[in-house]
């Protein structure tokens, strides 16, 4: 987390190198995963500010703390003509009660298939995939984890309205994932009763006080195939400051129930980006 | 859930409760004829400085361009004119605009909106109203 909120900040103190055309905002957040979207959920956004035939480059930490764990996530994305995405992203689970840490490595891609974020009647839809690979696999396996790699699915649908709620702006996001992932990998892919993808929902929406703020909130379905423990759906409520096209931040609330057998793991969520566009 | 929906519902009634709006609010709320002349005065200015979408405008009349455009939002916002121009579609058929180029505008007219300290409320009024015009300015 340091280590790259350091090179953010070095970022977003260099002068205006370049800038973006798209509106402040639109590029979103960059999810736990290095999608852009919300803080948990991938949305149907591109990152960055590259609008058409304009590239984008994303850096991005974000920390999860939870009762019993810390979720450090750190990663770059890359995006061209506002359609198509590429991310690199790690995650890093303190296991700050047992000891120890769980790792995993993705990479992501998505593709804008239809639609324009705040200038078409239909949503804008993007198809994503996440190739997700587990580093430390022996607490995996030894809890019924299948495999140490797996490839996540999904389709998201994303509007803007404006003048939707007092005069303020509004915010959905739907998106559906394909996952063998025990929670989302990090504790392996497929379990000894189920090795058969699960199609699960998640969904998000917020309001924009103005350009610059926004509240939000989550819902994220996760499966529950792990016999050792139990597994329950996540959900955050956060607040975004996009302070300009560079540098944005989210500050929020998790709960993400159980996880490994330790109950009502709930704590804070932060992540800062920066964003440049050339 | 439960206090969100009757949070909702007592909203709705406090909206039902309210004297209905006057057709030309959001007119209003841009400061009527002299706002409007600012705001397009305030968007050519950026215009002229964006070396981005500039070039489009080199075969334009400024002057019928800005009375054209100050016509449209008055009309657009509920005053008392009429825009005497060409659909959108007609007018910017050939011009390729890009997406680009669109957000460009969209972000200078948001910029000139705050320098001129229009509401929030009233500031997405108008870009609901002008968003949907996308499909007939880009990639004509």
């Amino acid at each position: 987390m340091c280590r790259s909120l350091t090179l953010s900040l070095l970022f977003a103190c260099v002068p205006v190198l370049a800038q973006g055309s798209k509106i402040i905002a639109t590029g979103g957040a960059s999810s736990i995963e290095g999608a852009a979207g919300g803080g948990l959920v991938p949305w149907a956004v591109i990152n960055g500010y590259g609008s058409s035939a304009q590239w984008s480059i994303t850096g991005y930490a974000s920390q999860v703390g939870v009762d019993d764990f810390t979720l450090r996530s750190q990663g770059i994305g890359l995006s061209y003509d506002n359609r198509y995405e590429v991310s690199f992203g790690q995650q890093d689970l303190d296991l700050d009660t047992l000891g120890g840490e769980l790792s995993q490595q993705i990479i992501g891609l998505k593709y804008k298939v239809a639609g324009e974020l705040l200038y078409s009647t239909m949503p804008q839809l993007s198809v994503g995939v996440q190739l997700k690979k587990q580093l430390d696999f022996a607490i995996p396996s030894a809890i019924g984890a299948q495999q140490p790699s797996g490839t996540d699915w999904y389709l998201a649908a994303t509007k803007l309205w404006f003048n939707a709620i007092a005069g303020r702006n509004i915010l959905f996001n739907a998106t559906v994932r394909a996952t063998k992932g025990v929670q989302t990998g990090l504790l392996g892919f497929g379990t000894a009763s189920n090795n058969q993808y699960q199609y699960l929902g998640e969904f998000s929406a917020v309001i924009f006080l103005n350009p610059q703020w926004a509240l939000g909130a989550e819902f994220r379905q996760k499966p529950n195939e792990l016999a050792y423990a139990r597994e329950d759906h996540w959900r955050d409520v956060f607040v975004a400051w996009f302070s300009n096209k560079h540098l944005s931040v989210v500050a929020g609330h998790v709960d993400l129930g159980s996880i490994a057998t330790f109950s009502n793991q709930r704590g804070y969520y932060l992540a800062v980006e920066s964003s440049w566009a050339f | 859930m439960g206090i969100l929906i009757r949070a909702l519902v007592l909203m709705s009634l406090l909206g039902c409760s309210q004297t209905p709006e006057p057709k030309d609010w959001l007119y209003q709320q841009l400061g009527a004829q002299p706002g409007i002349d600012q705001l397009t005065t305030g968007l050519l200015r950026k215009i002229e400085q964006d070396p981005q979408i500039v070039g489009h405008f080199q075969d334009t009349d400024i002057a019928r361009f800005k009375r054209l455009l100050s016509e449209h939002l008055c009309q657009l916002s509920g005053g008392p004119c009429r825009y005497s121009g060409a659909s959108m579609q007609e007018a910017h058929t050939g011009f390729q605009i890009s997406q680009a180029d669109f957000d460009q505008l969209v972000a200078h007219l948001m910029a000139v909106m705050n320098e001129q300290n229009i509401a929030v409320a009233a500031q997405n009024r108008l870009l609901a109203l002008l968003a949907p015009m996308y499909k007939d300015v880009v990639y004509r």
